[in-house]
């Protein structure tokens, strides 16, 4: 099979996983599927296309439907002035000064309101993907056999009093909350799990590409595969650090003729992209080994190339939920150099599957020490691939909500 | 740094070493192939297992705390930091979280090597480890009172491990069929075939030890098996131990 074609017609079926993960784990995952035999499910969540929600789901749900687990995907829809608002909640969950409108609340409960009237909740299982449609939950009824969970994709360890208190006692409607870190965890009065967020092995973001396509596509965007390439991965946001990255590749810059990629687009639900990549783009103005890319987001064979074609990838954020984008890299064997924030420690442990770092300085520090020992960067990227095969692959989410539901079901 | 060699594989049983030696000496052709034909009482039903982390509701930040907490947290809270941390350890320098966080977010070495080298197959009963790592910590903190409320670099949080097993694969009948199933086991239901297992028998053995001992009636190869040391295994390591001790008759 050509490993450079961009359209892929067919997604990836159960067995296609085989191969990576081995036989035994495909054949407990349709065991524990036929024990839900009948069991119906509902993942809603505030976008259908960027971020990594959209990318887990558009590859999880399928599975589901394979395994004989019926899973429909729903939106939530709103308007500007919700988005603002949902975007300043996102904010202030990672600890940032709540800075909405007045009436932000009234306007994130009308909104879940108006959803929660439009959508029909069925399924035996509803999973609630982070805050923005956290309200859809009604009153329960006691009798029901229905099965709420709020699956928490942010790092909750030092939200904003204000709004993380106008949440909680909608988050403690929900029977069960998933955490992609312990760290992140309220300690509420429902259960708690631990949820990794995965990669697909097997999507055109991480597939195998041909070292001819990977070329093509760094000469396509004008980089030069003969020298260096720092490249971080992210949509243009200031909890990225974008601007960081610049001066920690500024620092660098000083003893190694290297090259900076800072490719990402923007989430619909976030409106604050456009000002950030405006930012960026003064920050880099004048340098012509700084390449901005802003990508639509059907990029993904793209970013692959970026990022296997890249020297040394950085995810240098201030606050992450989990990064993903880490272990994209780390799956494509790449020395990862990436702040020790969110659930990033969970991926890359430091000197054994990448270096972690505190600041600008810090980064620009690793990556000058890992340019000058290309072989210590090898063992990194060996070790973090293996250490993503073990944890961090679709197939092992797809375990864990298997298990979820049978657990519920128990009466955990 | 030891563990990064374990993904690159490590050599398996030591050379010149028989795999079929009952306590040293060396069993016959005969005894083996009778071994290798010979059908069980009772069918070994391989099971796949599979586990959700339930995170607890309040992290511990410092030593003295965690002395508190390990006497009255769940008895699972003890099995998950210990029995089952050593399915994930791969890269970290222990296999307990214990150990783990003494050292890297306490900076404790001497303790968290003390909480390390409990060796978890002489335990058959939690409890039993609860009050062992309790009164090493209580102790270390007797001799290191400074250590006692010094606010580590992150929290512990106590987790659990909720358990879904379901019976998988055809019941194996004889060594050959054992081997087969071990090969096809996930990483989860080996573990707790294997690990998990000790503490559900309530004997210092694992699943197979057990089967082949009472249904097969030969404790010699029981033994045998009993003998991996799953400290230093992955459990890819464990299964080619285990398959190569399973297969070695097929050859003789």
């Amino acid at each position: 099979m050509s490993t450079t074609e961009i359209a892929k017609p067919v997604l990836p079926v159960l067995e296609d996983y085989a191969p990576i993960v081995g036989e035994p784990e495909i054949l407990e995952l349709r065991e524990l599927a036929r024990r839900l035999a009948g069991r119906r499910v509902k993942m809603v969540n505030s976008t259908a296309v960027g971020g990594g929600v959209a990318e887990i789901l558009n590859r999880l749900v399928p599975l589901m439907e394979e395994v004989k687990v019926p899973t429909h995907w729903e939106v939530i829809t709103g308007g500007e002035k919700f988005y603002n608002v949902t975007k300043a909640f996102h904010n202030a969950l990672h600890g940032v000064p709540y800075d909405a409108a007045p009436d932000g609340f009234e306007t994130f409960l009308a909104t879940n309101e108006e959803n929660r009237r439009r959508m029909h909740f069925e399924e035996d299982f509803v999973v609630i993907h982070d805050p923005q449609p956290v309200g859809l939950i009604a009153e329960r009824d006691p009798a029901s056999r229905q099965h709420w969970i709020w699956r928490c994709h942010i790092d909750l360890s030092n939200p904003n009093p204000q709004v993380w208190n106008f949440l909680k006692p909608w988050v403690e409607r929900y029977d069960a909350s998933l955490f992609s870190s312990p760290q992140f965890t309220r300690g509420l009065r429902i259960p708690q799990y631990l949820f990794y967020p995965t990669i697909d092995p097997l999507a055109d973001k991480n597939r195998d590409l041909d070292d001819e396509f990977v070329r093509s596509v760094l000469e396509q965007f004008q980089v030069d595969p003969a020298r260096p390439i720092l490249t971080q991965i992210s949509r243009f946001d200031r909890l990225k650090d974008p601007l960081g990255v610049i001066r920690a590749y500024r620092l660098v810059k000083k003893y190694e003729d290297c090259q900076l990629v800072l490719a990402g687009g923007s989430a619909t639900d976030d409106p604050e992209g456009a000002a950030v990549l405006a930012e960026v783009e003064a920050a880099a103005a004048g340098d012509p080994d700084i390449h901005i890319l802003n990508l639509p987001p059907w990029s993904h064979v793209e970013i692959n190339a970026l990022q296997r074609g890249s020297t040394i990838v950085i995810q240098k954020s201030l606050k992450e939920g989990f990064g993903l984008t880490v272990s994209e890299a780390l799956w494509k064997r790449k020395p990862v150099v990436a702040s020790a924030v969110g659930g990033i420690p969970s991926q890359v442990i430091h000197k054994l599957t990448g270096m972690l770092v505190h600041s600008p300085e810090g980064t620009a520090y690793q990556i000058r020490f890992l340019l000058a020992n290309p072989a210590f960067a090898k063992v990194l990227g060996e070790n973090g691939h293996q250490h993503v095969k073990e944890h961090f692959l679709l197939t092992h989410n797809l375990k864990r909500y298997l298990v979820l539901f049978l657990i519920l079901l128990q009466g955990d | 740094m030891r563990n990064v060699l374990h993904l690159s594989g490590r050599p398996r049983l030591g050379r010149g070493m028989n795999l079929f030696m009952r306590e040293d000496k060396p069993i016959s052709r005969t005894v083996t192939a009778a071994l290798e034909a010979k059908r069980a009482e009772q069918p070994f039903q391989f099971m796949a297992a599979s586990y959700l982390i339930r995170i607890g509701a309040e992290p511990v930040q410092t030593l003295g705390d965690l002395a508190k907490s390990l006497r009255n947290c769940p008895q699972a809270s003890i099995f998950y930091h210990t029995f089952q941390s050593l399915e994930a350890h791969h890269y970290t320098s222990f296999s307990s979280d214990f150990a783990q966080w003494a050292l890297t977010a306490c900076n404790e070495a001497s303790l968290a090597e003390q909480l390390a080298i409990v060796d978890l197959r002489d335990i058959v009963s939690l409890e039993d480890l609860r009050v062992i790592l309790a009164d090493i910590v209580v102790d270390y903190l007797k001799e290191h009172p400074q250590a006692a409320d010094r606010r580590a670099f992150e929290a512990f949080y106590f987790c659990e491990a909720r358990e879904v097993t379901v019976p998988s694969g055809s019941p194996a009948w004889t060594l050959g069929e054992l081997a087969e199933g071990i090969r096809h086991l996930g990483h989860q239901s080996l573990h707790y075939h294997f690990i998990n297992s000790r503490l559900r028998l309530q004997l210092k053995t694992n699943d197979f030890s057990f089967w082949i001992e009472h249904s097969l009636n030969h404790p010699w190869l029981a033994a045998r098996l009993n003998r991996i040391d799953f400290y230093n295994d992955t459990l890819d390591d464990l299964r080619q131990d285990l398959l190569a001790i399973l297969e070695q008759q097929e050859t003789l």
